[in-house]
C-alpha cells in the first residue's frame, strides 16, 4: 500500500486526536483551575478574616458567612450552568418541539390536530408495533433481572465466582449492533439441501427438524430478538444485584442462620428484602433501555416480518419517510410511556433518602 | 491538593500546546496541482477565479465508487483551485433531510430520488439554474431525463450517473453448453426456465436483503413488469398515484413477477427456496451464476460492481447480461433505469462553477474513462465506456425506439417508495397474498 496516498486520512486522524486533546485537556484544566481558584479565594478570605476574629469572637460571625457564601454560590452556579444549559438545549427544547411537531403534518407546515395520534391507533401495522413494544417491556426486564438475580445468588461465594461472573457480564461490553450481528449468525438460514451456517438451525436439524427462517416467522421472531436483549442485560442485572447481596450486613445473615433458616427462607426473607432497592433500580433501568430499543431491531430485521418497535418506527417515519408529524407522535407516545417509570424511580429514591 | 495539582496542570497545558503546534506544522503542504495557465488546464479556464474556495458535495455513493468520483474531478480541482469536499453516506436520504432542516445543507448533493428532489424544490430549498446552465442542460441531456428534475416548470438538476435496470445476468458459457439461445421474448425466457427446471435445477436467483432498504430489488421487478404489461402512460399514472396502488392492472404485474420469484421451482438457485430470498443479500444474489448453480439474475448494470475481482464480463466471458425481454415486442422496448441528479442548495460562484462543470461533456468523459459508469449526457464519447454491460447499457439508453422510464419507487413519496413498498414486497415474498399487500401499500400513500 502506498503510504503517501493515506496521508490525508492520517492527517484527519491527527486533527481528530488534537481536537480530542484540546477539548478534554481544556475541560480537565478548567475543572481543576476554577474550583482551586475559588478554594484559594476562600482560604484568603478566611485568613483575612481571622485576625479580625481573634479579639471579638461573637461579632464577625455573620460577616464571615457572607464572605464565604458569595463565592460558594458562584461556584455552584458555575457547575450548574453548563448542565442547565445542556439540559435546555438537549432535552427541554427538543421535547417541546417534538410535541409541537406531533400536531403538524409530514412537512411540518400545517396543523392537523390529533390526526397523527389517530393514525397511530388506527393502522394495524402500528398497533402491531405497539404490541411488540409491550411484549419487549414486559419480558426483558423480568427475565433479565430474574436470570441476573438467580445467577448472582448461585455464584455468590462460589469457587470460581470471578470467572463465572465475567462470563455472563461479557456481553455487556458488546454494542447492541455487534450483539445483533452475532445473533443474526446464530439464527442464519440455509434451506435443507445445503449445510446450515446458523447454530440454531444446525441444532434444530440435528434433532430432526426442518431448517427454519427464524427471523421471518412472527411472533416467534420477536421473542428471538428479545433473547438478544436479555443476553446483553442479564450481565448488568447480575453485577448490580451481586454487589447488593454482598452489601447485606453479615450480622443479619448470621442472626438468620442462628434462627435456623433454610436457603429458601434465607432468599425470600433476608436476601430479597435487603436488595429490594437495587432490584428496583435494575428493573427500572432495564425497562427504560427496553422501551428505547432500536439497534437490535434495526440490525436484525429492520422492523420487517412484524418485528417493529416504537423507536424503530419513529426513526423510519420521521427520517426515512419524511413523515415528521407521525414520527413525532410516536416519540411523544414513547415519552408518555417512560414517564410513569421515571416517576416511580424518583419517588423510590426519595423514600430511600428519608429512611 | 491545590499545590499538588499544579505540575499536572502545567503538563496538560504543555501537552496541548505541543500537539497544536505539531498540527500547524503538518497542515501546510496541501498546495499541489498544476499551473492554471498550462495547456492541460485550458478546458477549465471558464471555471477559474475561485482559487482557495471549497465546495461540499453530499451523496449516497461510497467506497470504491466514491474514490473514482474524487479522481474524476481531481484535474478540475488542480486547475481551478476549488477544493471539492465530497462526503458519501449510507444514510444519505435521512441525513440530507436533517442537514437541510437544520439550516446546514451541503452546497451540492447527488439525489437519486426525483421524489425527494421534488420535496426539496417545493420547500424552496433548491437553487434554480442560471440561464447559461439551463441552456447547457438542454443541449447535453435528453428532455426525458430533465423532466425528472423539473418541478413546477423550473429545472433544478441534471443527471450525473445513470443505470439501466432492465437486464438479466447470465453465464454465456453455461448457455452455450446447453445450447440455449439468449431469449429475445418473454416466452423464450420462460421456455429456458422450464428446460432448466426439467434438469432438476433452479433457473433464477434473487437476493432482496439490503439492510434498511431490504426489498428494493423486488420493487424493480414490479416496475419492469408494469412497463411490460401496461403502456408507459399507465406506469406514469401508477407512480403519481393517478391509479390506486391496488388497481387490477398493478396486481396483474405483481402476479406476473410472482410467477417467477415466488415460484418454488424457479428460485432460489444456489440459496434454496422462496424463503431464502429476503435474507440473501442483493450483492450476492447473482453470484451463484458463476458457480453454475443458477442461470439467470435480473439486476441493473451496476451489478458488475459486486462481482468478484477478475470476473470476465462479456459475451464470451464468465458472465454477461441480456435485455429483460418485453412480453409483446410489438408494443415497443420498455427500459427501466435510474440515476442521480446534481442539485444545489447554495449558489456561491464556486458552487455554480462546480455545478456547471459536472454538466459538461468534459466531466462525463473524465468519469467514464475511469470505468463502471454511464450517463445520459449526450456529449459522452461512447468509446470511453469499456466494460461490456456498460456498453450494452449505453446502447439501450441511446436506442431511439426504447421507451425509458425512471425507477418508479424513486418517483413515489418516500413513505411508499422507500417504505411500505419495500416492506410490502418483503411480506409478499414471504407468503402474503397480492391483494392484501397492495391494499396495505395503497393505505399508506400520504394523503
Amino acid at each position: 500500500m502506498d503510504f503517501a496516498d493515506e496521508a490525508p486520512k492520517l492527517l484527519m486522524l491527527l486533527y481528530g486526536l488534537i481536537a480530542f486533546a484540546v477539548v478534554v485537556g481544556g475541560l480537565l484544566v478548567l475543572l481543576d483551575v476554577v474550583p482551586n481558584w475559588f478554594a484559594r479565594r476562600r482560604e484568603a478570605a478566611l485568613v483575612a478574616a481571622a485576625p479580625v476574629d481573634a479579639p471579638a469572637a461573637a461579632g464577625p460571625r455573620p460577616r464571615r458567612r457572607s464572605v464565604a457564601n458569595r463565592p460558594e454560590g458562584a461556584l455552584a452556579l458555575f457547575f450548574l450552568l453548563p448542565t442547565l444549559l445542556l439540559l435546555a438545549i438537549g432535552l427541554v427544547v427538543p421535547a417541546v418541539r417534538t410535541t409541537v411537531l406531533s400536531f403538524m403534518d409530514g412537512n411540518s407546515d400545517n396543523w392537523v390536530g390529533l390526526a397523527n395520534y389517530r393514525w397511530m391507533f388506527a393502522q394495524d401495522e402500528i398497533l402491531g408495533i405497539l404490541t411488540n413494544t409491550l411484549i419487549w417491556v414486559v419480558l426483558v426486564p423480568l427475565v433479565a433481572t430474574a436470570i441476573g438475580l438467580v445467577y448472582a445468588v448461585l455464584v455468590d461465594r462460589a469457587r470460581f465466582e470471578a470467572v463465572a461472573k465475567a462470563l455472563i457480564f461479557m456481553p455487556m461490553a458488546i454494542s447492541f449492533v455487534g450483539a445483533s450481528i452475532i445473533w443474526k449468525f446464530v439464527y442464519a438460514y440455509r434451506s435443507g439441501e445445503y449445510d446450515q451456517i446458523g447454530l440454531l438451525n444446525q441444532v434444530w436439524v440435528m434433532v430432526g427438524g426442518e431448517p427454519q427462517q427464524w427471523l421471518n416467522n412472527a411472533p416467534l421472531n420477536t421473542l428471538l430478538l428479545i433473547v438478544i436483549m436479555i443476553w446483553i442485560q442479564a450481565g448488568f442485572a447480575m453485577v448490580v444485584l451481586s454487589a447488593a447481596i454482598k452489601a447485606i450486613p453479615g450480622d443479619v445473615v448470621e442472626a438468620a442462620r442462628l434462627d435456623g433458616v433454610n436457603p429458601w427462607q434465607m432468599f425470600w426473607q433476608i436476601t430479597m428484602p435487603s436488595i429490594r432497592p437495587a432490584l428496583i433500580v435494575v428493573v427500572v433501568t432495564v425497562s427504560i433501555a427496553t422501551l428505547k430499543v432500536f439497534d437490535i431491531v434495526r440490525t436484525t430485521t429492520n422492523g420487517n416480518f412484524d418485528t417493529g418497535v416504537i423507536a424503530n418506527e419513529m426513526y423510519n417515519q420521521a427520517f426515512r419517510f419524511g413523515q415528521t408529524g407521525q414520527g413525532s407522535a410516536l416519540a411523544v407516545f414513547l415519552f408518555v410511556l417512560v414517564i410513569p417509570i421515571v416517576i416511580y424511580q424518583v419517588r423510590n429514591l426519595r423514600k430511600q433518602r428519608e429512611v | 491538593m491545590a499545590v499538588q495539582s499544579r505540575p499536572r496542570q502545567a503538563l496538560a497545558i504543555a501537552g496541548v500546546l505541543a500537539l497544536a503546534l505539531g498540527a500547524t506544522a503538518c497542515s501546510g503542504d496541501s498546495e499541489s496541482g498544476l499551473d492554471p495557465d498550462s495547456a492541460e488546464c485550458a478546458p477549465y479556464s471558464a471555471f477559474q477565479g475561485h482559487d482557495g474556495e471549497s465546495v461540499s458535495i453530499y451523496a449516497s455513493i461510497r467506497d470504491a465508487e466514491a474514490d473514482l468520483l474524487r479522481q474524476s474531478w481531481k484535474q478540475f480541482e488542480d486547475c481551478t483551485g476549488i477544493e471539492i469536499d465530497y462526503d458519501g453516506s449510507g444514510e444519505f436520504e435521512a441525513q440530507l433531510q436533517v442537514q437541510v432542516d437544520g439550516g446546514n445543507p451541503p452546497d451540492l448533493a447527488f439525489i437519486p430520488q426525483p421524489g425527494l428532489l421534488a420535496r426539496f424544490a417545493q420547500a424552496n430549498k433548491l437553487k434554480p439554474m442560471t440561464a447559461e446552465q439551463k441552456t447547457l442542460a438542454d443541449t447535453n441531456y435528453p428532455a426525458d431525463w430533465l423532466k425528472y428534475a423539473t418541478v413546477g416548470g423550473q429545472l433544478y438538476g441534471t443527471p450525473l450517473g445513470a443505470n439501466v435496470k432492465s437486464f438479466v445476468w447470465y453465464s454465456p458459457k453455461a448457455f452455450a453448453e446447453k445450447g440455449y439461445q439468449v431469449p429475445t421474448t418473454w416466452q423464450q425466457m420462460i421456455e429456458i426456465s422450464d428446460k432448466i427446471v426439467a434438469e432438476n435445477k433452479k433457473p433464477w436467483c434473487v437476493g432482496l436483503e439490503s439492510g434498511e432498504a431490504t426489498g428494493w430489488p423486488a420493487t424493480d421487478w414490479i416496475e419492469d413488469l408494469m412497463l411490460r404489461t401496461q403502456p408507459a402512460e399507465v406506469y406514469d399514472q401508477w407512480t403519481t398515484h393517478g391509479i390506486p396502488f391496488n388497481d387490477p392492472r398493478v396486481s396483474e404485474a405483481v402476479d406476473r413477477v410472482g410467477s417467477i420469484i415466488k415460484n418454488p421451482k424457479y428460485v432460489n438457485g444456489g440459496y434454496g427456496d422462496v424463503k431464502s430470498l429476503t435474507t440473501t443479500p442483493f450483492q450476492e444474489g447473482g453470484l451463484p451464476i458463476l458457480q453454475g448453480q443458477c442461470a439467470m439474475h435480473r439486476q441493473a448494470n451496476f451489478y458488475a460492481n459486486y462481482l468478484p475481482e477478475g470476473t470476465k464480463i462479456g459475451p464470451d466471458g464468465d458472465i454477461y447480461a441480456f435485455y429483460f425481454p418485453a412480453i409483446d415486442p410489438a408494443k415497443g422496448k420498455p427500459v427501466l433505469g435510474g440515476g442521480e441528479f446534481t442539485v444545489a442548495f447554495t449558489d456561491g460562484p464556486a458552487v455554480q462553477a462546480v455545478r456547471q462543470y459536472l454538466m459538461t461533456g468534459e466531466y462525463a468523459n473524465s468519469r467514464a474513462k475511469l470505468g463502471n459508469w454511464i450517463t445520459p449526457n449526450n456529449k459522452l464519447d461512447v468509446s470511453n465506456v469499456t466494460q461490456a454491460v456498460d456498453k450494452l447499457s449505453m446502447e439501450v439508453l441511446l436506442d431511439k425506439s426504447a421507451v425509458f422510464r425512471f425507477d418508479g419507487s424513486d418517483l413515489m413519496p418516500a413513505a411508499v417508495g422507500s417504505g411500505t413498498l419495500w416492506k410490502g414486497m418483503v411480506d409478499w415474498v414471504n407468503g402474503k397474498d397480492t391483494k392484501s399487500t397492495l391494499d396495505f401499500v395503497e393505505g399508506s400513500w400520504p394523503k
